[in-house]
């Protein structure tokens, strides 16, 4: 009988890139749908575009680079960006924001530098940095989460729509109306108007830790996030790190000076922090590979988003602190090589 | 668990995996022994080293236990008939070790008589020969360390009887799925494991011996922990360790019961440690106390592609399609043969390839493993989560693309086992082993190229210096001449211009 040939091992890998990615996807759905309820049918639209515009970039650079188009979308990375780009974007968000940060994520910053796998940056962080700083005035263009108040237009899913497409607010609403400033741009205004913690807490806007609403969409981040740590999709280490790294700062400051400074469970429950912890500091292509590297670079995260909030005059410094851990990434990688089995222990010899 | 096995996990062992252990087809029934075949094919090189060279001639009949081949001082180990009958032909024959390529055996066809040589006069008492001889004895034997590395025990010995040893330490952990020869053999003929662990450990003058066991094989402890009562060693202690793949690899294993790293590039021996498979310690009892050269194993016939899956004990040169009859033949589903087990064995094209020394298994798989469903590596670690030598796969792995010989030596290329762990946990599917073994291979001809580039490099300087020299050489002469003329008295002038004038006068008689 004739056999065919093949290499050792014989046994078929248990996971698969796709599956991974796709777990991503699904961890993420209870914090979209919180997303959606607190915010409005604004981040579906957004998710859509984002996603097609991720999906049209793929598919266009692959062909462009002579590669198969079919694998690459299949491997479902594409639409991971996709999803965290729509997280991070306000949900009133015009559609060409939305396409711009789409396209420079996946033409720039993944497949320039030569695709999945080689992009030193996080493609989403690096395509909503740019937007971020390119359309200042539309990216802050925060509406209020749905708690029922009574005084607040919340848009429907015509005028969110209309808004997306072509700009235009209803007429009886002025831009102002309904744009609110984010929690995190409220107390980091607050405190540098030497307002106190404890003055702000009472403001409307602010809920038992975090901002009112985003504290719930934290935390049905979070129950994705565990299952994707349980799962072993995402190891500890990164998450722990972007955490403690926030929360250590944070909690020292607030120990000794709780007047001028923010809590830590309201760093822990505003902005981006559990998003970047468990799905955008995650990205295992853009971060560091040993263990103990992960932990340093969720660290230096947590930390930079610490120090951007506190002392940057940015009110949230999720992206900003994943690009620059991002640029770290090489020297942590060197820095932090585990010993070989059977090499003596001793401390890197200097060359 | 069993009396006197207390579970031994001193040493940890980084990353592993737990593999379905997919035995359980293999041992329901006790070894088969298999009939006389036809015909013997016996590869020259079943071993670690240089081929044995024939010491029988075409046509001559041969006597099971028969030196066939020898080895002449070299690392090596000489092979014996499996059984009587003729020499029929030394020619090439398809082997399992290398890929689609042939390799000198020597044919047997057997006369079914299956006559044995006279053992009397190589039946000794190993307890009255010196350790130096009684290596030189098992040399004799054409032992081979049957895990699969198929090293020569008794070189193996010599070597590692030059340092200071404390351990014998006997392999029957056998952690790769399928494999389940040693399992069986240790049911069956633990008598002979140990036996051969009191053999090796005169022949190292060892002060102790572990005999080690996976907690998944109960039976193999039972009957252990009983022939171990039998002799009543008290050298001898049996261990239990945790099923984990690849505890069972020589290095992770002298890791794990003893917490010693063997150092990169070194062997057991160089942390007082001597690593024998169970296999191997019943073949040296087989040889010292029977006179039975190394001409049969234990082999698992298994995977869904063949019928019934069992152990045979088989001898050496019987073709592996005449094992897989013995288990019922191949299902409609056999797709894949193998020749050991399904992490790092090898898979040929052909059942026409013999079962040598270092057969411990043939497996059929009805499935084909995908190529080409490659994707780009996202760095996500899982490789190195699971790597026993805590390497970075995913490291190496760029490095190797780049051939960037420096990198792959610093992430330590050369220390990769080849278990096929990183493989299993790849989620883009990339053939990491083979990528290494690849790189390895590349980077022994890099050393060879560098080598024979310093050879010509060297070359060069010599010829460069000797022309110098040659050079040098002429140019002293010279400068001694000029000197000698500078200092010249009148005599020596006049004598010049007289040879001046003597030679323009025969200048001109020329001319005429």
């Amino acid at each position: 009988m004739e056999f065919e040939r093949r290499d050792a091992p014989f046994v078929t890998p248990s996971g698969s890139v796709p599956d991974m990615m796709r777990e991503v996807l699904y961890a993420l759905i209870p914090a979209g749908l919180a997303y959606v309820w607190y915010f409005g049918p604004g981040f579906i639209l957004n998710l859509l575009i984002a996603a097609a515009f991720c999906a049209a970039g793929e598919a266009a650079m692959q062909s462009l680079r002579g590669r198969s188009v079919e694998a690459a979308l299949s491997d479902y990375s594409a639409m991971v960006t996709a999803a965290l780009l729509a997280f991070a974007l306000p949900a009133l968000t015009p559609w060409w924001v939305t396409a711009t940060a789409a396209l420079f994520a996946i033409v720039v910053a993944k497949h320039l530098y030569g695709g999945l796998g080689f992009n030193i940056f996080n493609p989403a962080m690096a395509g909503y940095v740019v937007v971020l700083i390119a359309f200042p005035l539309h990216m802050n263009l925060w509406t209020a989460p749905r708690m029922g108040d009574i005084d607040y237009h919340y848009l429907t899913f015509y005028e969110t729509a209309r808004y997306t497409l072509t700009g235009a607010l209803p007429d009886y609403l002025a831009f102002d109306a309904i744009s609110r400033a984010t929690p995190l741009d409220a107390i980091q205004s607050g405190l540098r108007n030497l307002r106190t913690f404890d003055e702000l807490r009472s403001y409307p806007l602010l809920g038992d830790f975090g901002g009112r609403g985003w504290e719930w969409i934290g935390n049905f981040t979070a129950i994705g996030g565990a299952w994707l740590v349980l799962r072993k999709i995402v190891r500890w280490q990164i998450p722990f790190g972007v955490l403690a790294g926030l929360l250590i700062p944070a909690g020292v400051m607030y120990f000794f000076d709780s007047a001028t400074h923010a809590s830590p469970g309201f760093h822990l429950f505003s902005g981006g922090t559990i998003l970047c912890a468990f799905f955008i500091a995650t990205d295992p292509v853009s971060a560091a590979t040993s263990n103990r590297g992960r932990l340093i670079y969720g660290l230096g995260i947590g930390f930079l988003i610490y120090a951007i909030r506190r002392w940057g005059s940015y009110a949230d410094g999720v992206a900003f602190a994943v690009l620059l851990m991002n640029m770290a990434v090489p020297a942590i990688d060197y820095l932090t090589k585990p010993p070989i089995v059977g090499h003596p222990r001793k401390r890197r010899e200097t060359r | 668990m069993s009396e006197g096995a207390p579970t031994y996990d001193l040493g940890k062992l980084h990353g592993g995996l737990r593999l379905p252990a997919e035995k359980q087809a293999s041992t329901s029934r006790p070894i088969l022994i298999a009939p006389v075949p036809a015909q013997l094919v016996l590869p020259l090189v079943q071993h670690v080293g240089q081929a044995a060279e024939p010491v029988v001639g075409i046509g001559e009949r041969v006597l099971r236990g028969q030196l066939v081949a020898d080895t002449h001082g070299s690392l090596g180990a000489p092979v014996h008939a499996s059984s009587s009958g003729r020499v029929a032909a030394v020619e090439p024959w398809p082997v399992a070790r290398r890929h689609g390529q042939t390799a000198p055996c020597i044919v047997i066809e057997c006369d079914g008589l299956d006559q044995a040589i006279d053992t009397t006069e190589i039946l000794v008492d190993y307890r009255e020969l010196d350790p130096v001889s009684l290596r030189q004895k098992i040399l004799q034997g054409g032992i081979v360390g049957l895990g699969g590395a198929v090293f020569p025990t008794a070189q193996k010995l010599m070597q590692a009887a030059t340092l200071p040893l404390e351990y014998l330490i006997l392999n029957g952990v056998e952690c790769e799925p399928y494999i389940s020869c040693d399992d069986m053999l240790m049911r069956e003929y633990a008598a002979d494991v140990v036996g051969g662990a009191q053999v090796l450990m005169h022949a190292l003058e060892l002060p102790k011996c572990l005999v080690v066991v996976e907690s998944d094989k109960p039976a193999a402890i039972a009957a252990l922990a009983h022939a171990l009562g039998d002799i009543q060693d008290p050298r001898v202690t049996l261990k239990q360790v945790p099923t984990i793949y690849p505890s069972g690899g020589e290095d992770q294993l002298v890791q794990l019961v003893t917490n010693r790293e063997v150092p990169s590039g070194g062997l057991p021996s160089d942390v007082g440690c001597v690593v024998q498979n169970v296999g191997t310690a019943a073949a040296v009892q087989n040889w010292i106390a029977r006179g039975e050269p190394l001409i049969s194993r234990v082999t698992t016939v298994t995977g869904d592609g063949v019928a019934s899956p069992l152990n045979v004990l088989v001898r050496l040169g019987t073709t592996v399609a005449e094992i897989v009859a013995l288990a019922g033949g191949y299902t409609e589903r056999a797709q894949q043969l193998v020749i050991g087990g399904p992490m790092t064995g090898k898979s040929v094209t052909t059942d026409l390839v013999p079962v040598v020394k270092a057969t411990n298994c043939v497996l059929v798989l009805s499935e084909l493993p995908a190529v080409g469903d490659e994707r780009p590596c996202i760095r996500c670690g899982e490789c190195a989560e699971v790597c026993p030598v805590q390497l970075l796969p995913q490291q190496i792995y760029w490095h190797a693309r780049a051939d960037n010989e420096r990198k792959l030596r610093e992430f330590g290329l050369t220390d990769c086992i080849e278990c096929g762990c990183c493989d299993l946990v790849c989620p883009s599917h990339i053939p990491l082993t083979a990528d290494f073994r690849r790189a390895k291979a590349r980077m022994r001809e890099l050393a060879d190229e560098k080598a024979r580039a310093r050879r010509a490099r060297e070359r060069f300087e010599h010829r460069n210096q000797r022309l110098q020299d040659e050079r040098d050489k002429r140019d002293s002469e010279l400068a001694a001449r000029k000197d000698a003329a500078r200092n010249a008295g009148p005599d020596a002038i006049a004598e010049i211009l007289d040879r001046a004038r003597h030679r323009g006068e025969s200048d001109k008689d020329e001319d005429s």
